[in-house]
C-alpha cells in the first residue's frame, strides 16, 4: 500500500522540503543509462524519402500524447509501445510481465480503451492518446480505483497492480462491473500471481458503484 | 525481433499493391508481433493497414456485414450483432481477453496462427514452422490437439472461436486482390494440413480481406456458443460448439453445427445437422446425432478424452439453444 501511495507522488513532500521518491530515482537512473548506451534518436533513412531496406536500423518518428502531454520520439519500428513507455519515456509504472499478451501487467488505455502495450508497435500509434498509471492522479488525489485498491488490499507484491488498475478502469467504463462474477470474467486478462483476486474484485466493484 | 520496415497505407489499392510485392499486412498485431518476437514469423516488410476504412459493422438486407478491421470487442458489443447474431457476439466474448479483443481485428482473428506449443519452440520439429522438419506433437504433449482433419504432418487445432460460429452460420469472405474482388465461404478460407501444413489459408498473393458477411436466417437467433476449457475465461477451447436450431411446431426445420478445439480447421458437422431435421428437439435426439461427430476421428496419445467431450459439448450446446444467452 505504501508502494502505491508513493507511486502516486503523495509521499514526495517532506516537512523539510521536497525529496526524491524511489520511483523517481529509478526513473532517472534508467534514463541516464539509456542516454549513455542507446541514443533515443538515430539517423533515419525515412528522411531520404526512400523506404529503408530490410535489416536496416532506421528509426521512425512518432508523436504520442501520453498522460495529456505531447511527446515526439524516434523509435525503432520493433519497439513495443510498452518498451517506449518504460525505456524511452521513463514511465516505469507500466510493467513488463510475460511480454506476450498473456498476463495484462502492461495494460494501458489507448485512445480510452484498455490494451496490452507489449503486443503493439509504438510506431503504429501516431497521434494516439495513451494513459498510464502515472497519469491517473489529479491534484495529488488518487484515482477512485487506486484508492479502492488501497482500501480493499487489492495487492500483495504490487507488480500486477498498475495493469490491474488500468484494466479495471476499462472494465468499469465498458459497463462490465455489475457483479463479482462479471468482474472476474471481464478482468480475466490480468493475472495476479499473489492471488489478491478477492481484493481486486472488491476494489473494482466498489469503484464501479462510486463511478 | 529481427529488423523490418514498417509503412502505413491509406487506401485499399495501395495495400494490395504493397502485398503483391511480398509485404505483410499488420492489423491488431496480437498474433504477429508475438510470433515475430519469437522469430517464428520473420517478415522483412510490414504494411500497417489500420487506417483503411474497413471497420464498419452494418446490416445489409438480412445480412450482417463486418468490416475486416472491426475489432473483436466492437463487433461483440454492437447492438445489431447482439440482436440478430447472438452466436457471433457470444463466440467473440468467449475468445481472448478484453484487452486483446480491443486490439484484434476480425480479419486477423481468422488468419491467426496455431497455438501448438511446438510451433513456437525452435528446438522442436514443426512442419508448419519449418516444412519437412517433422511434427513433435504427434508423439509429444498433445492433449490440446485435434482429432479431426489431422495428417501425419500436423495435428494442431485452429484456435479461433468466432471462426467456428461464422462457419456454422455459412458466412462468406469478401476479399480483393490484384485481379479484383471475390467472395467465398469462410469455411473455404481454411486448408487441411495434409502434407503442406505451412499453407494455412486460401487467400491468393496480394489479397486483402475486406469484410465478412453473415446471412440472416430463422436459426440465427436461436443459436449458442459453448466453450469447454481448462479455466472459466481467457483460455483456448478444449472443445467448443456453435449450434443453431430452427424449430417450428415442435419440429427441427434446420440445424447448424460447427465445432472448435477438435479440428485442424473450424469443423462443420453436416451429418449431425442432417440427423436432427424433422425430429422433435430433446436430449435423446441430440445424443444420437452427436455420436456422428466422431466419424473419422483419430485421437492422439493425450486427447482420447475429446472422443467423449465432443459429443457431450454438442448435446449441451443444442440444449442451450432453447435457453437465453
Amino acid at each position: 500500500m505504501h508502494e502505491l501511495a508513493d507511486s502516486s507522488g503523495t509521499g514526495a513532500e517532506q516537512p523539510d522540503g521536497p525529496r526524491l521518491v524511489r520511483r523517481e530515482v529509478l526513473a532517472l537512473g534508467g534514463g541516464a543509462a539509456l542516454a549513455a548506451t542507446m541514443p533515443v534518436s538515430a539517423p533515419r533513412a525515412a528522411a531520404t524519402g526512400t523506404s529503408p531496406a530490410a535489416g536496416s536500423t532506421a528509426t521512425v518518428p512518432v508523436r504520442l500524447v501520453v498522460n495529456g502531454r505531447e511527446v515526439s520520439v524516434e523509435v525503432d519500428p520493433r519497439r513495443s509501445l510498452l518498451d517506449v513507455l518504460r525505456e524511452t519515456l521513463g514511465l516505469t509504472g507500466t510493467k513488463k510481465g510475460c511480454n506476450q499478451g498473456a498476463c495484462g501487467a502492461c495494460t494501458v488505455l489507448l485512445n480510452g480503451r484498455r490494451i496490452v502495450s507489449c503486443l503493439t508497435l509504438a510506431a503504429m500509434h501516431e497521434g494516439a492518446e495513451i494513459k498510464t498509471i502515472e497519469g491517473l492522479e489529479t491534484n495529488g488525489e488518487l484515482h477512485p480505483l487506486q484508492a479502492a485498491f488501497v482500501e480493499h488490499d487489492g495487492l500483495q507484491c504490487g507488480f500486477c497492480t498498475p495493469g490491474q488498475i488500468m484494466s479495471g478502469i476499462g472494465c468499469i467504463a465498458e459497463g462490465h462491473a455489475a457483479s463479482p462474477d462479471e468482474i472476474r470474467f471481464w478482468m480475466s486478462g490480468n493475472i495476479c500471481r499473489c492471488g489478491a483476486y478477492p481484493g481486486i474484485v472488491a476494489a473494482v466493484a466498489d469503484a464501479a458503484k462510486r463511478a | 525481433m529481427l529488423p523490418f520496415t514498417l509503412e502505413k497505407v491509406t487506401s485499399v489499392q495501395a495495400a494490395i499493391a504493397a502485398a503483391s510485392s511480398g509485404r505483410r499486412f499488420i492489423a491488431g498485431g496480437t498474433t504477429l508481433i508475438d510470433l515475430m518476437r519469437e522469430e517464428v514469423e520473420q517478415p522483412a516488410h510490414l504494411v500497417d493497414i489500420n487506417t483503411l476504412p474497413l471497420s464498419e459493422i452494418r446490416i445489409e438486407g438480412s445480412d450482417l456485414v463486418i468490416g475486416a478491421l472491426a475489432r473483436m470487442a466492437d463487433v461483440a458489443a454492437h447492438s445489431d450483432v447482439q440482436r440478430l447474431h447472438p452466436l457471433v457476439a457470444e463466440s467473440l466474448i468467449e475468445g481472448a481477453s478484453p484487452q486483446l479483443r480491443n486490439m484484434a481485428s476480425i480479419g486477423g482473428n481468422l488468419l491467426q496462427r496455431v497455438r501448438c506449443p511446438y510451433f513456437r519452440m525452435h528446438d522442436a520439429p514443426c512442419n508448419k514452422r519449418t516444412p519437412n522438419s517433422g511434427c513433435a506433437a504427434i508423439e509429444g504433449l498433445n492433449a490440446g490437439h485435434a482429432i479431426l482433419g489431422t495428417s501425419d504432418h500436423c495435428v494442431a487445432t485452429h484456435p479461433s472461436d468466432v471462426a467456428v460460429a461464422l462457419v456454422a452460420l455459412d458466412a462468406t469472405m469478401q476479399v480483393r486482390g490484384p485481379r479484383g474482388e471475390r467472395s467465398f465461404p469462410v469455411e473455404e478460407l481454411f486448408r487441411l494440413p495434409g502434407d503442406t501444413p505451412h499453407l494455412e489459408h486460401t487467400l491468393l498473393p496480394g489479397e486483402l480481406i475486406l469484410a465478412v458477411r453473415v446471412p440472416g436466417g430463422p436459426s440465427s437467433r436461436r443459436a449458442r456458443y459453448l466453450k469447454v476449457r481448462d479455466r472459466a475465461s481467457y483460455e483456448f477451447a478444449l472443445v467448443s460448439a456453435a449450434a443453431a436450431l430452427d424449430v417450428e411446431d415442435g419440429v427441427i426445420r434446420q440445424a447448424r453445427l460447427a465445432v472448435g478445439g477438435v479440428g485442424t480447421r473450424p469443423w462443420r458437422l453436416r451429418m449431425v445437422e442432417k440427423a436432427l431435421i424433422g425430429k422433435a428437439p430433446d436430449r435423446k435426439i441430440f445424443e444420437t446425432a452427436a455420436r456422428l461427430a466422431l466419424e473419422g476421428a483419430r485421437p492422439l496419445s493425450g486427447n482420447h478424452y475429446k472422443l467423449e467431450l465432443l459429443p457431450r459439448t454438442i448435446v449441451r450446446a443444442f440444449e442451450m439453444t432453447g435457453e437465453a444467452a
